[in-house]
């Protein structure tokens, strides 16, 4: 699938839910299910730093594709990155690079981008790119 | 008694709702709400009396700069400084440390000693930080037990003659412990150092008399105490004033200026370069006249009740680890769900319409001590009521239940 495609399936999930506590028990359960990054990756370079949860993103290139794995001391904030990885791993470089991510507004996560919660979204999905390109050449 | 009702009639922000629920503002340590009298001084002080103060002969520049002095006179009185020169205005509790250790990072030598505490916010750590490495100064730190108190005997042991300036909080902004300030003072003075107190967490609930603490310094910010942002007040003793260099060059600030040499202006313009926030420091002034007449005996004893309420209710919760357990707390409540993420609480009350802080709150050598990234802080004002406090218990069930 697309990136544009998976984007617009986690937005068609998203609909079903009625209110915000449904889809903050859904990203909770995401996080839950997050496949647990190997611990000799959670390395202070591998860190987002913020002020509020730690985050580490890992990135690998397998054949012409990038796969993260990731984790987070945060059980929301380790949803919201269940769903960036569902986005962006087994991803080309370029697409993740070019990827629109005005879905994350769809879904009602739109808050998690404003600067305050200094560990969302914005910084997540800044590091993924870096990797992304950090990985093209090699 | 307060008549609470009344209070919060007062303050336009409270009737808000956010995500569809009432506000229930708990987040008073981070910055207090204002009241309809300060949001309208504001808007008369551009309406009726703008003009830039000190320097012109027109009526409007006399007068601004009148009720400008007017306010320092009130700040001096709340303060119960020995001179209205001795308060100046600033941006804030940053702004005030950062000129005085400036100062002292200009007069310290190698071998002299800066003692800062635990429980610090890192704006008392950093500026002495600064002030250390440019003078070769050594930094001490006061350190404190598992309740977020301050070891007294230890520092007793700190203190020698080489130590020069000791910078304590008042209150901890991070666990609310009050700090036994007298005796720091006290001791410090035994051995010819200076002392300055951080009063941004404190000023909110009571009313420090800086000649009976005896202090060198006491600073704090307008806006946790009902004022605007970007203001704020560094009290210094005359003799201490004179003594340090100015920390901003620029207008008011001179008495001549030529290009071989400039001197500097009496005390408090040495330390005022520029047009200052004159709506702020006016304003300052009428927020702490609306709590002087609410009355800090009233405002620390209805917070009292609220912290003891609080911290009853919580006590229900099974897996709570409270932070800062003191006997002497002001109303402030640090705490963290076993295994929880603060962060977590924080996000999903927030949906719930409850404001609280989450986070290292600025103070990270405290966190580091007890090993936990942050915590859920609750900060209480006199507006706050026990109503509010139930609703908070009620959404930390639901976030607890949903995180579990």
């Amino acid at each position: 699938m697309t990136i544009k495609e998976i984007q617009e399936e986690i937005v068609d999930e998203f609909a079903m839910f009625d209110d915000w506590m449904e889809r903050y028990e859904y990203i909770i359960d995401l996080g839950k299910n997050l496949p647990l990054i190997d611990e000799a990756y959670k390395t202070e370079d591998n860190i987002i730093k913020g002020c509020q949860s730690k985050v580490w993103v890992h990135a690998d290139k397998i054949d012409d594709k990038i796969v993260f794995t990731a984790d987070s001391d945060a059980i929301l904030t380790k949803g919201i990155i269940a769903i960036l990885i569902r986005v962006f791993s087994n991803q080309k470089t370029e697409d993740i690079l070019n990827a629109d991510m005005s879905f994350i507004d769809e879904i009602g996560l739109k808050e998690h981008l404003s600067p305050t919660r200094a560990n969302g979204l914005v910084s997540m999905i800044k590091k993924i790119k870096m990797y992304a390109l950090a990985l093209q050449t090699k | 008694m307060l008549d609470i009702k009344s209070i919060r009639a007062d303050f336009p922000i409270l009737t808000q709702h956010v995500n569809g629920k009432p506000l229930v503002y708990f987040d008073n340590g981070a910055t207090a709400q204002k009241p309809q009298v300060v949001i309208d001084a504001i808007a008369k002080y551009y309406e009726e009396i703008n003009a830039n103060i000190h320097r012109g002969v027109h009526h409007l520049s006399q007068v601004a700069t009148d009720v400008y002095e007017e306010s320092r006179l009130k700040i001096q009185k709340h303060l119960n400084a020995r001179h209205s020169y001795e308060v100046l205005f600033t941006s804030g509790t940053t702004f005030g440390i950062n000129l005085v250790a400036n100062g002292f990072g200009q007069i310290l030598k190698p071998g002299d000693e800066i003692i800062v505490s635990h429980l610090e916010h890192h704006s008392n750590i950093v500026p002495w930080q600064f002030a250390a490495e440019r003078s070769g100064a050594t930094l001490k730190v006061i350190p404190m037990n598992e309740k977020g108190e301050l070891m007294m005997d230890e520092y007793v042991k700190l203190l020698s003659p080489n130590t020069k300036i000791v910078a304590v909080n008042h209150i901890s902004n991070a666990l609310g412990t009050i700090n036994p300030i007298e005796f720091i003072i006290e001791k410090a003075h035994e051995v010819g150092a200076a002392v300055l107190i951080d009063g941004a967490q404190a000023t909110p609930h009571l009313k420090p008399d800086v000649q009976a603490l005896d202090c060198d310094f006491y600073v704090f910010s307008g806006h946790k105490i009902c004022g605007p942002t970007g203001t704020g007040i560094l009290y210094g003793k005359e003799k201490w004033l004179n003594q340090l260099p100015p920390y901003q060059g620029g207008g008011e600030m001179i008495k001549e200026v030529t290009f071989e040499k400039t001197t500097y202006a009496c005390l408090p313009h040495k330390f005022e370069a520029g047009t200052p926030n004159i709506a702020g420091g006016i304003v300052l002034g009428v927020a702490v006249d609306y709590l002087n007449a609410i009355g800090f005996d009233n405002i620390e004893a209805y917070e009292q009740e609220l912290l003891d309420y609080a911290t009853k209710r919580l006590q229900e919760f099974d897996g709570i680890e409270f932070y800062g357990t003191s006997e002497h707390k002001a109303s402030v409540i640090s705490f963290n769900f076993t295994g929880i993420h603060p962060y977590d609480v924080g996000a999903i009350i927030d949906k719930l319409g409850v404001a609280v802080r989450t986070g290292h709150h600025c103070a990270q050598p405290i966190m580091n001590y007890f090993n936990i990234p942050g915590t859920i802080r609750a900060s209480f004002a006199f507006y706050n009521t026990k109503e509010e406090i139930d609703i908070f218990i009620e959404a930390l069930k639901k976030a607890k239940t949903m995180l579990s």
